[in-house]
């Protein structure tokens, strides 16, 4: 008990003194996911969105291929882009492998499935009356697929948050394509949770310990928003 | 709407029947799924005491004897025919294996959360034993460290032959050089050389992974790089690497293995079995057999006294 004591507070030390190196591995942790998370919206987005309101005969089966990529292991992703990335691979020339884009490629896999998943079953809930009502009183298709959005942008933010979660709490697929390198100056491929399983291993667990607080500070700060979205939604329907 | 009656009436029997039976199925999956884990454990005794009748070991069951050791000698594939031949040995024990650096193995033993260590730091090992952390420690076999990179060489340290010249070389930062970074033997051993050149390490082209040999080599394959690692691990890791070696030989890469039974185990006997069979005869023959079919050479050489 002591020890997970004494690593806790040394852990805010570290944190509020903004020491050096906690501080790099976590903005590299920050900097990959959210450049994930924004691939991941740009292609996850319209996807869900499309198959959210098209109805065409395979749509069952796509559906439910975006679904299986909410219960795809990361690991897996992992396993997959190292493949592809390695030298032996067909894209090992753009020599990516073990560095900051071979991470953002793992993550951007991981979480666009769950953004297109949710924003499927967002769009898939907006009532029809409200799209066809719309383009009868003479909105342009795109004017709808905003207004569509509008709609359900609580989901969508929901999209965002769960698929930024997914992809910045990411150990296995990280490791194995990015290496968790790092110079004694600087950082290259070190994020906190691939830090936080070196750290442990060597028995630095306030090193670990901090990161370890800042990414259940991150998952807070998800079901948090998460927990928002779902009152409003609740509230809204009752409304109606 | 459905009238509320007729609701119910489907919520009746048939409803309830489906319900019960899926729950049972649900019950009777859990119950396979915790009885095949049980069964790894039930085996072992049980198979022991059908196939050995009057034996005294027929009522004997296992018990943990844990090893903490380096990923050099798991990632070399040693485990894998050292930890067998102990079980037919001694087969009361059932060994386990946690391959971390030789750093944390150390730690591990002090928080006697291992029996036995299998480790190569002398320097580090020297000062375990003199704080009382160990009761015995044995010299049980070597092998040696050695210099890779790339077949372009682009550090240029063709034909050098001390470690400490080349990583002379490695300091211009010219190519990329990747430390362990983990407090394990290897580690302790590459920190040793730079020290013996007389350098401090550092600069973008210094990196480390913070990871066990076999990642740190697939790394510095893919980079480019170079590494010091111990040659049992780039002999067997050696088909999936693009490395040469580059320089070997030189005496200051010579590495020690030591075992050590821990102070206060909570298996204590198990451990000083352990000592003694892997540097009695037979424990240092199968050391010493090891990789010779796969690899032409022994990947270490036993040399317990």
């Amino acid at each position: 008990m002591q020890l997970i004591w004494d690593s806790i507070v040394e852990a805010l030390r570290l944190l509020f003194t903004l020491d050096g190196y906690v501080v790099s591995v976590l903005l590299l942790s920050l900097r990959t996911s959210t450049i994930a998370v924004l691939f991941g919206m740009v292609l996850g987005i319209p996807l869900g969105s499309w198959l959210g309101l098209a109805r065409f005969r395979g749509r069952g089966v796509v559906a439910a291929f975006v679904n299986t990529g909410l219960a795809l292991p990361p690991v897996v992703v992992g396993l997959l882009v190292y493949m592809l990335l390695s030298r032996r691979g067909p894209l090992g020339f753009l020599e990516w492998l073990f560095t900051v884009p071979a991470m953002i490629i793992a993550q951007t896999i991981i979480s666009m499935p769950i953004i297109a998943a949710i924003t499927m079953a967002a769009f898939g809930s907006v009532p029809r009356e409200v799209r066809t009502q719309a383009l009868g009183l003479g909105a342009s298709r795109w004017q709808t697929y905003l207004m569509l959005m509008r709609e359900a942008r609580v989901s969508l933010v929901a999209a965002v948050v769960t698929g930024f979660g997914a992809a910045i709490s990411e150990v296995g697929a990280v490791m194995i394509v990015g290496g968790n390198i790092a110079t004694t100056k600087s950082n290259v491929t070190r994020v906190m949770t691939t830090a936080i399983v070196q750290e442990t291993r060597q028995g630095d667990f306030a090193k670990a310990m901090a990161f370890g607080l800042v990414l259940l500070f991150v998952a807070f700060i998800v079901m948090l928003i998460l927990t928002r979205v779902q009152q409003g939604a609740r509230g809204r329907w009752l409304q109606s | 709407m459905e009238r509320t009656s007729v609701r119910n009436h489907r919520r009746g029997t048939a409803w309830r029947l489906r319900s019960a039976l899926l729950l049972a199925a649900f019950v009777l999956g859990m119950a396979a799924l915790a009885a095949g884990c049980g069964e790894e454990t039930a085996t072992t005794t049980s198979g022991a005491s059908t196939t050995v009748s009057g034996a005294t070991m027929s009522s004997v069951s296992k018990s943990d004897l844990l090893l903490a050791s380096t990923t050099s000698t798991q990632d070399s594939g040693l485990f894998d025919v050292l930890i067998p031949a102990f079980e037919a040995a001694y087969p009361q024990y059932l060994v386990k294996v946690t391959a971390v650096g030789s750093g944390e193995a150390l730690k591990l033993g002090e928080n006697k959360d291992a029996d036995v260590l299998l480790v190569h730091s002398p320097a580090a090992e020297k000062t375990f034993m003199d704080d009382g952390f160990g009761i015995e420690r044995k010299d049980v076999m070597y092998n040696d460290f050695i210099i890779v990179g790339p077949a372009s060489d682009p550090a240029g340290m063709e034909g050098m032959t001390k470690a400490t010249e080349a990583f002379a070389k490695l300091a211009e930062g010219a190519a990329l050089f990747f430390s362990r970074g983990d407090n394990s033997g290897t580690n302790a051993k590459e920190l040793a050389v730079w020290k013996a050149a007389n350098i401090e390490p550092s600069g973008e082209w210094y990196q480390e992974t913070g990871q066990g040999m076999g990642e740190t080599l697939r790394v510095t394959s893919e980079k480019l790089g170079y590494t010091l690692s111990d040659r049992a691990t780039y002999l067997s890791s050696k088909g999936s690497l693009e490395l040469d070696i580059m320089v070997e030989d030189d005496p200051v890469l010579y590495n020690q293995y030591g075992v050590i039974v821990v102070a206060g185990a909570k298996n204590e006997q198990g451990a000083k079995d352990f000592l003694t069979w892997i540097t009695s005869a037979e424990g240092q023959d199968v050391i010493g057999t090891f990789g010779v079919d796969t690899f032409g050479e022994a990947l270490f050489i036993p040399n317990a006294e």
